[in-house]
C-alpha cells in the first residue's frame, strides 16, 4: 500500500495504490486523516492503483469521509476497477460517497 | 488436489502464512474468483482472530479441499460459540452518520462465495465456505 497525494487548485487528490486490508488500513486512515489537516475543502480519493480492499480499508475509508465532514471537506472516490468496484458497491459505500468513473470527471465536480 | 490442511496461531500475525498456505492451492481459477477467496479468507481470519477466543491466541485450523468444480475452505477453532450467520446484515442503504463498524466482512463473504455453512460440535466452530472454480 502506498499514498501520494496532489494539491489541486480546490483541494487535495489522495493516491492509494496496492491493497488496502486489515494490515495496511491503519497506516492509510492515518496518512489521509493527516492530508485533510483542519480542512481542505475537497478530498477525491483516486483507486485507480488499488489492487484489493477488505472491510477493514472500507472501515478507513469512512473515518476518513466521517472526520473530512465535521471540517466541511467533501470526500469523493474515483476510478475503482475489479473486486474494488464489486466491494463498494455490496457494502453500499457508493451509495453515500460521490463516485467518478474516471478523476477528470472527479476534479471537474469539485 | 485431496485436502491439505494446517495449524496456524488464532491471531492477526498468521494472516500472511494463511494467505501463503492458501492462495497457491487455487491453481484453476481465473483471477476474479481467487480475489474472492482472498476477501473471503481475510474477513474470516480476521473475525475468528477478534472474537472466537476469550483469551488469545488460541489455535486455527485450516483445511483446504476441492472436488473437481468446487474448492472447499474449512475453518475450525476451539473458541467461544461463534456463528457469524446468525448477526444481522448492515443496512448497505443506510447514510454515512449511520454507518458504524460492523458487519461489513460478514457480509463481503457471503456475497462473494457460493456458500457459506457454520457449525458448532464438541466444542468446536466450523466454518465452511465453498467457490465454484469458475
Amino acid at each position: 500500500m502506498k499514498v501520494d497525494c496532489v494539491d489541486v487548485p480546490k483541494g487535495r487528490v489522495v493516491e492509494v495504490s496496492g491493497r488496502l486490508d486489515t494490515l495496511t488500513a491503519p497506516g492509510f486512515e492515518s496518512s489521509a486523516l493527516a492530508l485533510l489537516g483542519d480542512g481542505i475543502g475537497a478530498m477525491v480519493i483516486d483507486l485507480s492503483e488499488l489492487e484489493y480492499i477488505s472491510s477493514a480499508g472500507l472501515r478507513s475509508i469512512l473515518a476518513v469521509a466521517k472526520k473530512a465532514s465535521t471540517d466541511g471537506t467533501t470526500v469523493s472516490l474515483c476510478a475503482m476497477k475489479g473486486v474494488v468496484e464489486e466491494v463498494f458497491s455490496i457494502s453500499g459505500f457508493d451509495s453515500f460517497l460521490p463516485v467518478y468513473s474516471t478523476r477528470d470527471e472527479a476534479l471537474e465536480a469539485m | 488436489m485431496g485436502s491439505q490442511e494446517r495449524r496456524f496461531a488464532a491471531d492477526m500475525g498468521s494472516l500472511e502464512d494463511i494467505r501463503a498456505f492458501v492462495l497457491p492451492c487455487l491453481a484453476d481459477i481465473p483471477t476474479k474468483r481467487k480475489m474472492h477467496v482472498e476477501l473471503a479468507l481475510e474477513e474470516t481470519v480476521v473475525n475468528i482472530c477478534s472474537y472466537a477466543y476469550e483469551v488469545p491466541p488460541g489455535e486455527l485450523l485450516v483445511r483446504i479441499s476441492d472436488d473437481g468444480d468446487r474448492y472447499f475452505l474449512e475453518f475450525e477453532d476451539r473458541g467461544v460459540p461463534f456463528d457469524p450467520l446468525s448477526s444481522d446484515e448492515p443496512d448497505v442503504s443506510a447514510p454515512m452518520e449511520e454507518r458504524g463498524q460492523g458487519g461489513l466482512g460478514i457480509l463481503l463473504i457471503r456475497r462473494v462465495m457460493d456458500e457459506v455453512h457454520y457449525s458448532r460440535e464438541g466444542g468446536l466452530n466450523r466454518l465452511r465456505l465453498v467457490v465454484k472454480k469458475t
